[in-house]
């Protein structure tokens, strides 16, 4: 099976290497794996997804996503265009805008096709349950549109890779589930890969592989 | 992007563009207005001819000594037409200090393009001693029940009352040469000459023979003596000098609105980072916003002034001194600064969004 991601011996410090967050930290995803980073808070899960998406750039080692390299600039716009898709914990949708406004973000990044776009928006709202919703401003949306929403959002280039930041982390026990199933089925159905930080260890055992970080380091994992 | 962008934020845009549109309009009206008088002075020297001739180097037309001998001169030419010799002097009246005179012969032309409201031409001779007033000069030049007025040191009989299209013809008085030279003691001068060209020949002709026999004075065409006049260089630079400031203004104005569009929306600019928007891309937009600000407040700016300068047109007091212009070289003009005022200001916004760094941008409260 091909590698998704590669992370080799990768070290992140921030405030000038004072704080060490990343602390040689390697990990192999290969393609279709839904795979949970778990842990308690501070341990470096959020860095370690910024860092394979190229969000943080790292101190020491490699990271690759798809066979490319994330530490060129260039590459990692690209990346994001078309190869990551990137949830996390507060939706960070527009308030102002509609949620088919905001799904369109990424669209005209990458400079899609509108009209196929649309398409594939209606597609992934109907399967989203947000449908109804796609010409209401954010604001009017409940939480759990609002998550749902934000998944539409970073599936809408049809990535490859989706990457998630606690993605039921603010959300009540009700529509945490629903969203959980819903981006299990949509990363399993695509044949998409998932990396999903989360300390919800429950969630974490329903994913293919559950792996362990404390202090800044792979502490071990479970298959 | 940008067009939602400036809609969800209705009054940063509206204060964005307000800025802008006060610096166009300011500019456009000054341009409109000085550009407006000095074609009307320019009409005044012009008359029916196409050349002035002046003397070299004088600061005004009112130091511009030039014999009237020439008049006979020119007339003796085979590419002269007409020569018209002018005077130009300040005259004042016990209740008006400033008063244009124009020194004239009786066959000039200008006085027979005016409405005759008292008098006629034939009434202005140029023998004679008699003054024809400006419509408007004649409101404040007190006529006494004699039929005479006073100007400067002398009395002159009113020959007549005439309605000029130009507000510094109507707001004059017309003097027949001989006697205007007289009362301000410059016999045997004129200030400029004006020539209009015989059929099939040209302004060089004339520029050549004048170099040749009157090298101290000089002949120009009413374009390049609007061009190279300093009074109209001055006031034309004074009018972009002042418009250029008002547009400093506008372009500190879209540079805080821009300032604060980006920080205002540091996590949704960290956001559209994430979603694959290249630090190009940001900046662009950034770019484009400010430019649609401006765009929108060059359009307002330039309804401003023409309402602006409309009204002024309205004005009593000003009808006929000024003819407000707004010509598609300063509307150009006005929209260019706008551009680049807009470019400008965005700059160091646009640079600060594009160089945001998402992760950081993202836990920023």
């Amino acid at each position: 099976m091909e590698t998704q991601v590669m992370v080799s011996d990768v070290w992140k410090s921030f405030d000038n290497g004072r704080i060490e967050v990343l602390k040689g930290v390697s990990l192999m995803v290969p393609n279709g794996e839904i795979v949970a980073l778990c842990g308690t808070s501070g341990c470096g899960k959020s860095t370690l997804l910024n860092v394979i998406s190229g969000l943080e750039e790292v101190d020491r080692g490699d990271v690759s996503v798809g066979g490319y390299d994330v530490v060129r600039e260039s590459t990692r716009v690209d990346l994001l265009r078309h190869h990551i898709g990137y949830v996390f914990q507060f939706h960070h949708l527009m308030p102002d805008l509609t949620l088919e406004e905001n799904c369109m973000v990424p669209v005209i990044a990458a400079g899609g096709n509108r009209a196929h776009a649309l398409e594939r928006l209606a597609e992934l709202a109907e399967a989203t349950g947000v449908a109804h919703r796609l010409k209401q401003r954010v604001r009017e949306l409940s939480g759990g549109e609002r998550q749902r929403g934000a998944l539409v959002r970073s599936l809408m280039n049809d990535p490859e890779l989706l990457l998630c930041d606690e993605p039921t982390g603010a959300l009540d026990e009700k529509n945490r589930e629903k969203v959980f199933e819903l981006l299990i089925e949509l990363v399993r159905s695509r044949g998409r890969t998932l990396v999903m930080a989360t300390h919800d260890l429950e969630l974490a055992r329903r994913c293919d592989r559950m792996i362990k970080m404390r202090d800044g380091r792979m502490e071990g994992e479970i298959h | 992007m940008i067009f939602t962008n400036l809609r969800r934020h209705r009054v940063r845009t509206v204060i964005g563009a307000a800025g802008i549109a006060l610096g166009v309009a300011t500019m456009l009206s000054v341009v409109g207005l000085l550009g407006g008088a000095v074609k009307m002075f320019e009409r005044i020297l012009r008359s029916d001819a196409e050349m002035v001739v002046f003397e070299k180097n004088v600061s005004d037309l009112f130091f511009s000594n030039v014999p009237v001998t020439l008049v006979e001169e020119l007339h003796a030419q085979p590419f002269v037409k007409e020569a018209r010799p002018v005077l130009f002097a300040i005259i004042s009246s016990p209740d008006r200090p400033i008063i244009t005179c124009f020194g004239i012969q009786a066959s000039d032309g200008r006085l027979r393009k005016g409405e005759w409201l008292k008098g006629n031409a034939n009434l202005f001779a140029d023998g004679g001693r008699g003054v024809v007033l400006g419509e408007r000069a004649a409101d404040f030049v007190k006529i006494q029940e004699d039929g005479m007025v006073e100007l400067g040191q002398e009395r002159y009989p009113v020959a007549g009352i005439v309605r000029m299209e130009n507000g510094f013809e109507n707001g004059g008085v017309f003097m027949p040469l001989a006697t205007s030279q007289e009362s301000f003691h410059k016999e045997g001068v004129c200030s400029v000459v004006t020539v209009a060209l015989a059929a099939g020949h040209e302004s060089a002709e004339v520029k050549h023979w004048m170099a040749e026999h009157h090298p101290r004075l000089t002949a120009l065409e009413n374009e390049e003596f609007s061009r190279s006049y300093s009074q109209f260089k001055i006031m034309k630079t004074t009018a972009w000098v002042v418009g250029g400031c008002a547009f400093l203004l506008g372009g500190l104005s879209v540079t805080n609105t821009m300032i604060l569009s980006v920080f205002g929306r540091i996590k949704e600019l960290a956001i559209a980072r994430v979603c694959g928007f290249s630090k190009g891309q940001i900046a662009r937009m950034i770019f484009g916003e400010s430019l649609l600000v401006s765009t929108i407040g060059t359009f307002a700016g330039w309804a401003l002034s023409a309402l602006g300068l409309q009204l002024l047109r309205a004005l009593p007091q000003l009808q006929g001194y000024i003819e407000p212009r707004i010509g598609w070289m300063e509307i150009a003009g006005a929209m260019g600064l706008a551009a680049l005022t807009a470019l400008g200001g965005a700059m160091y916004p646009a640079w600060y969004a594009s160089n945001l760094k998402p992760a950081q941008a993202l836990r920023f409260e």
